[in-house]
């Protein structure tokens, strides 16, 4: 058992507060680390033992709600899902990119959840219910071709690393695709013609360059940009049968 | 204060609240929906294994052997009317929300997938059946997304991030809910017909817990303060594989799919505990014999975990001894666990196909809660006295379809099942009803004690109390309990109750986003739970499902088939709490049984020592 000292410096503002309400750097030292202690635990230390008014959002604390997306060592990042001995001694916090900050690690999330329901994120499918009362029929093997899509937690690690989306708000962002990519590919639904129209808009996924930062900031591992350039395929086929290749197991 | 007026007021949006707002509004209802998270983030999404529904998709299966499951897992407390419905309508409830597009893995036949689960068997015990129905190891994950989704494309009103604290209760009639919007601090009222509580659990009164930080019970403890009883509080599961000391939750699909416990021997000892159905025994049997292992110093290097092994090579070995022909490999094990794969390797260093997992006890559901009928109303009395206008469901709801114990893939189920059904109900009664008025007062109450918490000038941080609490309750109100440890409970959370109430201070004096206000008013929430679970663990003078004690190992079934009932009587800050045993458990199949005049060796549903 280790027993690191760890300087965090984290990125603060409050707009109660004046002299605070621009943003500013704040140093802490913690003492008593151990490697696998997760950055959240660290940062509910320095909440609890030193400063109250330290605010972040959090809840299931190992990676599936999505809450404590920000940026530690300037990479996205769920703070429940990085170790100190990943980020080493010396740990820089800031809030998440490309939405308004409203008070130290907590973004105005709205922007982002407007865009996701801008794509139509829900199943359509108006056919009559099967006779026999059951499930309607799908292979795995066409349940597997939006499988990685279907993990996605609208953390907003991949929408808020994207240069395109700092450059213009107003493009949807790799979430929300990623979200429609789930419900185009799946065999079932019947309204993928919309949700291409959508996304083939100015504000859709021609504003992706294929930058590829969405992809490792993913804390699901979803291959992000390949996911948007199958909705692209899509859009410039004008179809959606054929372009994803399954891939049956994960690769580690 | 900001006003609000919704017929239905839903508080919670994991699946239960979801659930019930979408059958509200399709009732034709006006819908609210108010949450202290952004709806995605409910713990609904950490459920990992399964529901459980007997599809019959691979096994020959039927609700009333899920139903049998159900009773016999819940050490025979499960009231038998609401363990029926539960099984019946879980095959409804999962044919919908495959409907609702939810992306289950599939059979070569093209159905819906199933795997075995701890405690569901086929033919009354007969054998265990794959009855859990999965998208791969994130279940949870696709019943949340997928009820968020519907309610988007239903547009139904959501308030995010707006944390309800306090129930408006007048003239004993439900009139409305109190909460703050977290994003200003302001208070708004939100005046309804009907209010349904689906807040989920209260795992944080502990200190090792599979439960998110928002787990902290607010709705009961609220309704609490409101008169409501909690019901069968003494009862709350030990999931048996949280991960060592973090407790993260490691689903009982790895057994399911196989996957073995091993102690330092490498024994698999629960071939001792359940001969019969092994590693796949209900939650509290396994839970108990890790602990007893461990105790032995049968932990692994002597310490208080044991293996969780789901190597293909050990999972065959044990296949091939038990004479099966199934075999599993490498990508076997990645397609069908891959998000315990991913903890284990984040948190852990461990890769689960090379390396056993380290495993022991975690604390992880609340069966008892606020008490209902099998249609989300709330009751409160050992009468069922129904309070006009209140529903619950979900975990903090207690129908009981769980009874004593939890089964696994149950609380999906119970979410799908009793959510619909209070929202169905909620939009009958809305049409049958006029308003209740607003009292006067309404929100005053607790607005003056956040203020108290605000400007406490003491030396009391919320912090120090909660870690206390946590460890008094992991060590005297755990896996095991006897008097001397559950009396020495009460005795530290009273005085952690009276540093809460005249010793607080906190730092944050701002209005936007106060954690450090919200963190310390949930604590109070925590501190009744608690303290009400362990005063209710006090009078229970006997052995059932997750309630062990030391000194009264045995059920016992002439004085304690009855559900307990926790009254608070005065103020929540010098409360006693009032906790009766009088609340007759439902047996109607096994009287059913009997009035058929089957003989008593051929009555299923009569209550008997359980063995797995």
């Amino acid at each position: 058992m280790a027993d690191l000292t760890v300087k965090f410096k984290i990125r603060r503002q409050n707009p109660e507060i004046p002299g605070k309400d621009k943003p500013y750097w704040q140093e802490f030292t913690l003492t008593g680390v151990e490697p696998t202690d997760r950055v959240l635990e660290m940062l509910h230390r320095i909440k609890w033992e030193q400063d109250g008014t330290l605010s972040l959002r959090r809840s299931c604390a190992h990676g599936v709600c999505g809450s404590d997306a920000m940026r530690i060592n300037g990479v996205n990042a769920l703070a429940c899902k990085v170790l100190i001995q990943d980020v080493g001694n010396e740990i820089m916090v800031e809030p998440i990119l490309g939405l308004p900050v409203i008070k130290d690690l907590i973004v105005d999330m709205e922007p982002f959840f407007d865009h996701y329901r801008s794509v139509m994120p829900y199943y359509v499918n108006n056919d009559p219910v099967p006779e026999d009362g059951r499930e309607r029929l799908q292979t795995q093997a066409d349940k597997d071709k939006f499988d990685d899509t279907t993990k996605c937690i609208l953390c907003a690690c991949c929408t808020t690393s994207c240069p395109s989306y700092w450059a213009n708000g107003k493009y949807v962002g790799p979430a929300a695709i990623v979200q429609a990519h789930r419900f185009i590919f799946d065999t079932r639904d019947q309204a993928a013609k919309e949700r291409l129209n959508i996304l083939a808009e100015e504000n859709g996924v021609w504003r992706c360059r294929t930058i590829y930062n969405c992809t490792p900031a993913c804390p699901r591992e979803i291959q992000v940009t390949k996911a948007i350039g199958e909705v692209k395929l899509a859009i410039q086929r004008g179809k959606t049968d054929g372009i994803v290749k399954v891939v049956h197991a994960h690769q580690h | 204060m900001h006003m609000h007026q919704h017929e239905v007021i839903i508080v919670g949006a994991g699946g239960a609240g979801l659930m019930a707002a979408l059958y509200a509004s399709e009732g034709g209802a006006d819908v609210a929906v108010v949450s202290k998270l952004y709806p995605t983030r409910s713990h609904t999404g950490a459920a990992q294994g399964g529901i459980g529904a007997a599809l019959g998709n691979i096994d020959e299966d039927q609700p009333i052997y899920h139903a049998y499951d159900t009773i016999k897992g819940g050490d025979y407390l499960t009231d038998q009317n609401a363990a029926k419905v539960l099984a019946e309508e879980a095959i409804d409830s999962v044919i919908e929300l495959e409907r609702y597009g939810l992306p289950f893995d599939r059979t070569p036949e093209m159905r819906i997938s199933q795997r075995r689960f701890g405690g569901h068997t086929r033919n009354f015990g007969e054998e265990l059946v794959h009855r859990a129905c999965h998208a791969a190891d994130r279940t949870g994950h696709m019943i949340l997304q997928t009820l968020y989704q519907q309610c988007i494309k239903k547009k139904v009103n959501f308030f995010d991030e707006f944390q309800v604290v306090d129930l408006i209760v007048n003239d004993g009639k439900t009139a409305g809910v109190v909460a703050v919007d977290l994003a200003t601090g302001e208070f708004h009222i939100f005046h309804g017909k009907a209010v349904l509580f689906a807040t989920g659990g209260w795992g944080r009164c502990w200190s090792v817990t599979s439960n998110a930080h928002s787990l902290t019970g607010d709705g009961a403890a609220i309704a609490l303060r409101r008169g409501v009883p909690m019901e069968d509080m003494e009862f709350f599961q030990f999931h048996p594989t949280g991960i060592y000391r973090m407790g993260i939750l490691i689903t009982e699909g790895v057994r399911g799919e196989g996957g073995v416990l091993l102690n330092d021997k490498g024994e698999r000892f629960m071939e001792k505990y359940a001969p019969s159905v092994k590693d796949l025994a209900s939650r509290d049997v396994v839970s108990r014999a890790i602990y007893d292992e461990v105790a032995n110093g049968r932990g692994i290097n002597g310490k208080t975990y044991v293996h969780l092994d789901i190597r293909p090579a050990t999972v065959n070995h044990y296949f091939e001894q038990e004479g099966s022909d199934k075999r599993i490999d490498d990508n076997y094990v990645e397609s069908k666990l891959p998000d315990i794969l991913d903890f284990c390797r984040t948190y852990l260093g461990v890769d689960p196909v090379k390396e056993p997992m380290p495993v022991q006890p975690t604390a992880h559901y609340a069966m008892g809660g606020i008490p209902t009928n099998v249609n989300a109303e709330v009751v409160i009395d050992e009468n069922n006295t129904v309070m006009p206008g209140l529903y619950a469901a979900g975990e903090t709801a207690c129908v009981s379809a769980h009874g004593a114990n939890r089964l696994g893939t149950n609380s999906l189920v119970d979410l799908v099942v009793f959510g619909r059904r209070g929202g169905m109900k909620m939009a009958e009664y809305v049409k049958g009803v006029d308003w209740t008025p607003l009292p006067d007062d309404a929100g005053k109450e607790v607005e003056a004690e956040f203020k108290r918490i605000r400007n406490g000038k003491g030396s009391s941080k919320p912090y120090e109390l909660r870690d206390a609490m946590q460890k008094t309750m992991n060590d005297n109100v755990g896996v095991y309990r006897t008097d001397d440890t559950m009396k020495k409970a009460v005795d530290e959370l009273k005085q952690l109750r009276e540093s809460y109430y005249n010793d607080i201070t906190i730092d944050d004096q701002g209005y936007k986003f106060n954690t450090d206000l919200m963190e310390a008013w949930e604590l109070g929430c925590m501190l009744q739970l608690a303290e009400v679970t362990a005063q209710s663990a006090l009078l229970r003078t006997e052995s059932r499902g997750a309630h062990s004690r030391d000194d009264f190992p045995d059920r016992d079934d002439d004085n304690w088939m009855v559900h307990t009932l926790a009254y608070q009587t005065g103020a929540e800050k010098e409360s006693d709490y009032r906790v009766t045993a009088d609340k007759p458990v439902d047996l109607s199949l096994w009287e059913d049984e009997k009035a058929q005049g089957l003989p008593d060796d051929k009555q299923k549903f009569k209550p008997k020592p359980r063995v797995y």
